[in-house]
């Protein structure tokens, strides 16, 4: 069915459907990064709208002062984004819980407070416009929404699938164990340390590869994509879709993304709304969505079965 | 020369006076419930907030600041009575829950006082300047920081030298051994996230002349406590005094010296803090 939503249909979506869409699939792959850390190590990073803005703003310094093209600035916002969380890294993967988060919370608000004090290269709070959107060489261009939604179909669905071979791999499950206790993996002779920066590492690797899209897609970026409420919403993303199941996370930004643009259409309280949905999560739904399907779907079953029997 | 860094060192410690009591609160709501509260800086902007709109009415300074700290002290013993405790000693999803309470409070406050940043006027007595060593600097201030060395000798001598004090060390220490014993930890637990909150709210009141109170502030304070609390070590009331002494210092030198970066400037006392020793100058394990 995502498949026939995703690939078949979009050509009849109106126009606004498609922005929305592709807008879904870029946050959904930073969603994704996110889970790796949140889900997979189990360390709740509060700054990782720090490497998506990071890469965004370097595509946009790059495209509007040196019109670079799109391999050029691809590779160089992932590689800052990658880059400063190689020297973050340092910092935080020692911590722990409560410890990770403040200290990641405090990073993305330098990387914040950055790009909004910085006017000489950033453009302050006014942002940087007029990012056009990349010409690749092909026959077809990027400023037709429906190519670019494609463009952006095609990199999700290669995040995605790495994000899924990274976390099925052996050095994933050693997450998944540090996540459930550390101490434990210690003792068994796993560098728990090095499991977590590299962790770390890959999750701004990804946020920053969502970064660029989100560059070229919105034509536009300021610091208010990289502020605290934006890593918020990406944690409430993760959250709310369910944190170690990927698909999740997936889910979690599409409703997101929808509810924001659908509600912000009728009334200017989004946060509100975010905070609100964020305390129902918690109070109703704390292990996700997905979770809370999948035990609705089982829970249906066990009764059919119990039914069955007697 | 000397003059600049006498000013500076003056402003850096008047911020501090500002840091610390909202850090302080941070700090002991961590020590006795092990976390952190996300919605800390939201109290000190409601407080700023919350004292504007009773100083405009009543014209009296002081009945803003003491109106400020008690609404938001009951606000925070609401939040810990009826949400926190529903997952007692499970940090992450009471951090969840003091998250989404901050992005509600940033949008009722943006609802009720709008988009536009206020000043909080300054008592008259207070206003005017004075010279120390050929350098004017404002009397307000001088007060701030009297006024916060004052709330940290109160909470020292109430946390060392009174019974309840004994009891909330005694709950910080090891919480499981303090309930064996008899102390009724959770409401230890609810009165000093009270008390955390009125803190942080009357420290609102106190920046009020300062710099002010605006859509942002929370976020921005936020992210100084928790700065502070990582350089000086979480659940340390020492801790919190120096942190914030530091933070407020760097910070104020780095916004004269290097104004574009001012940000940055934080951060690297704070990484050389958490190479060192990561749990902060005073922290424990």
């Amino acid at each position: 069915m995502a498949f026939v939503v995703l690939v078949l249909l979009p050509p009849f979506y109106s126009s606004y459907w498609i922005t929305l869409v592709t807008q879904m699939l870029i946050y959904a792959v930073l969603a994704g990064s996110l889970d790796i850390l949140m889900g997979f190590t189990g360390l709740s990073s509060f700054g990782h709208a720090g490497f998506f803005g990071a890469s965004a703003y370097v595509v946009a310094i790059l495209t509007t002062r040196y019109q670079m093209g799109f391999f050029t600035c691809f590779v160089s916002g992932v590689a800052l984004a990658t880059g400063i969380s190689l020297i973050f890294g340092l910092l935080v993967a020692h911590a722990t819980g409560v410890y990770f988060l403040i200290i990641t919370l405090a990073l993305g608000m330098v990387l914040w407070g950055l790009a909004f004090r910085w006017v000489s290269m950033t453009g302050g709070d006014n942002g940087i416009a007029g990012i056009i959107r990349p010409d690749l060489g092909l026959p077809i261009s990027l400023k037709d929404p429906l190519t670019f939604y494609y463009f952006t179909l095609v990199f999700f669905i290669i995040c995605l699938a790495l994000i899924i071979i990274f976390v099925r791999s052996p050095f994933g499950h050693s997450l998944k164990g540090i996540r459930e206790s550390e101490s434990r993996m210690k003792v068994l002779g796993y560098h728990t340390w090095l499991h977590k920066y590299i962790s770390y590492v890959i999750a701004a690797f990804f946020g920053g590869a969502a970064g660029v899209f989100w560059a070229y897609y919105n034509g536009f970026v300021s610091p208010y994509d990289m502020e605290l409420t934006a890593s918020i919403e990406i944690i409430l993303m993760v959250i709310l879709g369910g944190p170690g199941t990927l698909i999740g996370p997936v889910l979690g930004a599409g409703i997101i993304i929808f509810l924001k643009n659908f509600i912000s259409a009728y009334t200017h309280r989004w946060l509100l709304i975010v905070g609100t949905i964020y305390i129902l999560t918690i109070l109703y739904a704390p292990q996700g969505l997905i979770n809370l399907i999948n035990d609705w779907l089982k829970g249906g079953e066990e009764k059919a079965e119990t039914e069955g029997v007697t | 020369m000397s003059q600049f860094i006498l000013v500076q060192t003056l402003n850096g410690l008047s911020f501090a006076a500002l840091l610390f009591l909202l850090a302080s609160g941070l700090s002991l709501i961590y020590g006795v419930m092990k976390i952190v509260n996300i919605a800390h800086g939201s109290y000190f902007m409601l407080g700023a907030y919350i004292g504007l709109s009773v100083i405009l009415w009543t014209k009296n300074f002081f009945l803003g600041a003491i109106a400020a700290g008690l609404s938001i002290g009951f606000l925070g013993l609401i939040m810990e009575r009826g949400f926190l405790r529903k997952f007692p000693l499970q940090a992450l999803p009471q951090m969840m829950i003091t998250l989404g309470f901050a992005l509600v409070f940033r949008d009722l406050a943006f609802l009720i006082w709008g988009g536009d940043p206020y000043s909080l006027p300054c008592p008259e007595f207070l206003k005017g300047s004075t010279k120390i060593f050929d350098v004017v600097f404002p009397i307000y201030r001088l007060f701030v920081i009297g006024m916060a060395a004052l709330v940290a000798l109160c909470l020292w001598l109430f946390n060392e030298k009174t019974l309840v004090g004994a009891k909330l060390r005694a709950s910080v220490d090891d919480h499981e051994m303090a309930g064996g014993v008899g102390l009724n930890v959770p409401l230890i637990s609810g009165c000093m996230f009270g008390l955390g909150a009125a803190l942080a709210a009357f420290g609102g009141v106190m920046g009020g002349p300062i710099f002010g109170v605006y859509p942002g502030l929370d976020f921005e304070l936020l992210a100084l406590g928790f700065v502070v609390v990582i350089v000086g070590g979480r659940g340390s009331l020492k801790g919190s005094a120096v942190g914030a002494i530091l933070v407020g210092l760097v910070d104020n030198f780095g916004k004269a010296l290097f104004p574009e970066l001012s940000y940055f400037t934080l951060f690297a006392p704070m990484a050389i803090v958490v190479a060192v020793k990561p749990t902060g100058l005073f922290g424990r394990e």
